[in-house]
């Protein structure tokens, strides 16, 4: 298992250089000077001059690679064009706040996901597995920001359940939609996932064997058939954390969270591109990271992994 | 073909997706009330009467601007994924035809496109070179190549050492003759799913991306911008919203249902998804 670990971990090096250089690379590639969009007109050219040496902007790029990845090891991404506040505190401050909502989202998404695709396989072809796999259907199609219109329309303005938006900790009433918007798809996702390879699971041997031995069918399906279905279902849940970040934008803008996805959208508003920059990278990081984990716990999960290719 | 006539998620995908295409070529020119005409006596007017879908806070018509929006998202859609899979396909012929050096840097590059959070790429990309359609569209195009690419590879993996290619090697066909007359016909089906899945994903992302005002600007109306100016009058005007956001997601769904019963046709076992 260490060596496993070590293997994933060495493995993942080259993304996370090439997603740190990718994420520098979109400040660089920008049209325009970006002194000048700081300084605006009143500035003259020696202010820009220093200003341009201090953001070392004159030097070649891979030069300026050096500096961003030195920066990045000590914390540091840089200063906000707009405010002039490192961008890193900003994110310590908001990212925490991101990552309660995708918690509370990922735990929705695979209570219901699991659920509704053991219902389903449990009676393939009955009208609950019909019911539930169309409700998945429709849940993979709405967009996520449409979902939270959805949740608060009829949650918050015609049932007067809870608040249609704002941020309360960890308190329920204020986290509860904006977590079900995010949880939608992914638990659709996970629903269907869920049935397919349980289905597939079910129609092996040692089922047959599990069953003819006199086990009930619960007793088959959550002890002997769930634990083999789960491996796909994992790897949805990791992709799908990326989607929870990507969504966590659209959803914050929605329910006034204020999370990382509300300052990144925030700073795209004021082309604030050092910030845009240090939100990209620190969610590319998180998402990366926990595939990782994800990949590690095939091996906690599938015996297979863990002593085979590893 | 048979199996494909008794899917029911065929059906109702062709369906959908066919009334769009329709509605979004011919709707305009049949319901002829002008999306951009404000009527300050008609605001903010209720569905029925003389606008069967209402009219939004300026008294433009909601019907048209649903229509014309259609053209614009599914467009988005179409010419975005048109540059995805040309890029993404001729990544992964190349990837999985050579194979070594050249396939395991084109797949560490997919790898690296893949490891950002794809919607956040999106909207990083689009607010650094400027907001509009055009750059919308092209970067969903080009961030789309990476999951086409992986695909597309592995089927190429499968066709290169089938014997026709085989035959074709013997008879002294080159290379490109043999890429492009013996093994990309054979991704024919693979590229049918991912335009009709991929569909789905790109009018999603730009729903998104106008919904935040990183698309389409105003006047122009896209699904995703339509639901951004009804999003304001939710409580007093909700249809606004609902409407265009649940025209968008049954555009969705028919793309969905439609490249799940292409999928489970080019692969019986099913992959993700339905089982049958």
């Amino acid at each position: 298992m260490p060596i496993v670990i070590a293997r994933r971990l060495l493995g993942a090096l080259p993304v996370l250089l090439g997603v740190t250089f990718l994420s520098f690379l979109l400040l660089y590639v920008v049209p325009g000077d970006p002194v000048q969009a700081v300084a605006g007109e009143r500035y003259d050219e020696t202010v820009l001059a220093e200003m341009r040496a201090e953001l070392h902007l004159d030097d070649p790029l891979l030069l300026r690679y050096g500096h961003f990845l030195a920066g990045l090891v000590r914390g540091d991404l840089g200063n906000s064009y707009v405010t002039r506040e490192p961008v890193s505190e900003r994110i310590a401050e908001t990212f925490p706040k991101t990552l309660a909502l995708a918690a509370a989202a990922m735990t929705l998404a695979v209570i219901i996901g699991l659920s509704l695709g053991i219902i389903a396989a449990a009676r393939p072809g009955s009208w609950i597995d019909r019911g539930a796999m169309a409700m998945a259907s429709l849940g993979i199609s709405v967009p996520v920001f449409l979902m939270g219109i959805l949740l608060i329309y009829f949650f918050s303005l015609q049932l007067r359940l809870l608040p249609p938006s704002g941020y309360g900790g960890w308190s329920p009433r204020y986290l509860v939609l904006p977590a079900l918007t995010l949880a939608g798809a992914s638990a659709a996702m996970i629903a269907r996932m869920t049935r397919a390879s349980l289905l597939e699971v079910l129609g092996e041997d040692y089922i047959r064997t599990a069953r003819a031995k006199g086990l009930p069918g619960w007793k088959v399906l959550f002890v002997h058939a769930l634990r083999n279905a789960l491996l796909p279902v994992v790897t949805v849940i990791g992709n799908d954390f990326g989607s929870y970040l990507g969504g966590a934008v659209l959803t914050e803008k929605i329910f006034a969270w204020p999370g990382l996805g509300r300052y990144t959208l925030d700073a795209v508003a004021s082309r604030d591109l050092p910030a845009i920059q240090g939100a990209v990278l620190v969610m590319a990081l998180a998402f990366v990271l926990v595939n990782l984990l994800v990949d590690l716990s095939y091996a906690w999960i599938d015996p297979r992994v863990r002593r085979g290719r590893g | 073909m048979k199996a494909l006539t008794r899917s029911t998620s065929f059906w109702i995908g062709a369906g959908l997706v066919l009334f769009f295409l329709l509605a979004a070529s011919v709707g305009p020119l049949i319901y002829s009330a002008d999306p951009l005409a404000p009527d300050s006596e008609a605001l903010l007017l209720r569905p029925g009467g003389a606008s069967p879908l209402g009219t939004d806070a300026l008294g433009r018509d909601l019907l048209a601007r649903v229509l014309v929006g259609a053209r614009v998202s599914l467009s988005v859609g179409v010419l975005s994924r048109f540059i995805a899979l040309i890029l993404g396909g001729l990544a992964g012929l190349v990837s999985g035809y050579f194979g070594g050096k050249t396939d395991s840097i084109i797949m560490r590059a997919a790898d690296l496109t893949l490891a950002f959070p794809a919607l956040l790429l999106l909207i990083a990309v689009v607010a650094a070179f400027g907001p509009s359609l055009f750059t919308l569209f092209l970067a969903l195009g080009v961030l789309g190549w990476a999951p086409v690419a992986r695909v597309i590879r592995s089927r190429v993996l499968v066709i290169r050492r089938m014997e026709f290619v085989e035959a074709a090697h013997a008879t002294g066909a080159g290379t490109l003759r043999i890429l492009f007359l013996h093994v990309l016909p054979g991704c024919t089906g693979t590229f049918l799913v991912l335009f009709s899945m991929g569909l789905a994903t790109a009018i999603i992302a730009e729903g998104s991306l106008s919904f935040l005002g990183l698309g389409a600007q105003p006047p122009t109306a896209s699904w995703g911008t339509l639901i951004r100016d009804g999003f304001g009058y939710l409580r007093t005007a909700p249809w606004l919203t609902l409407v265009p956001g649940l025209v968008m997601a049954m555009a969705v769904l028919g793309f969905n249902l439609l490249g799940d019963a292409l999928r489970d046709l080019a692969d019986p076992r099913g992959l993700p998804g339905r089982t049958r």
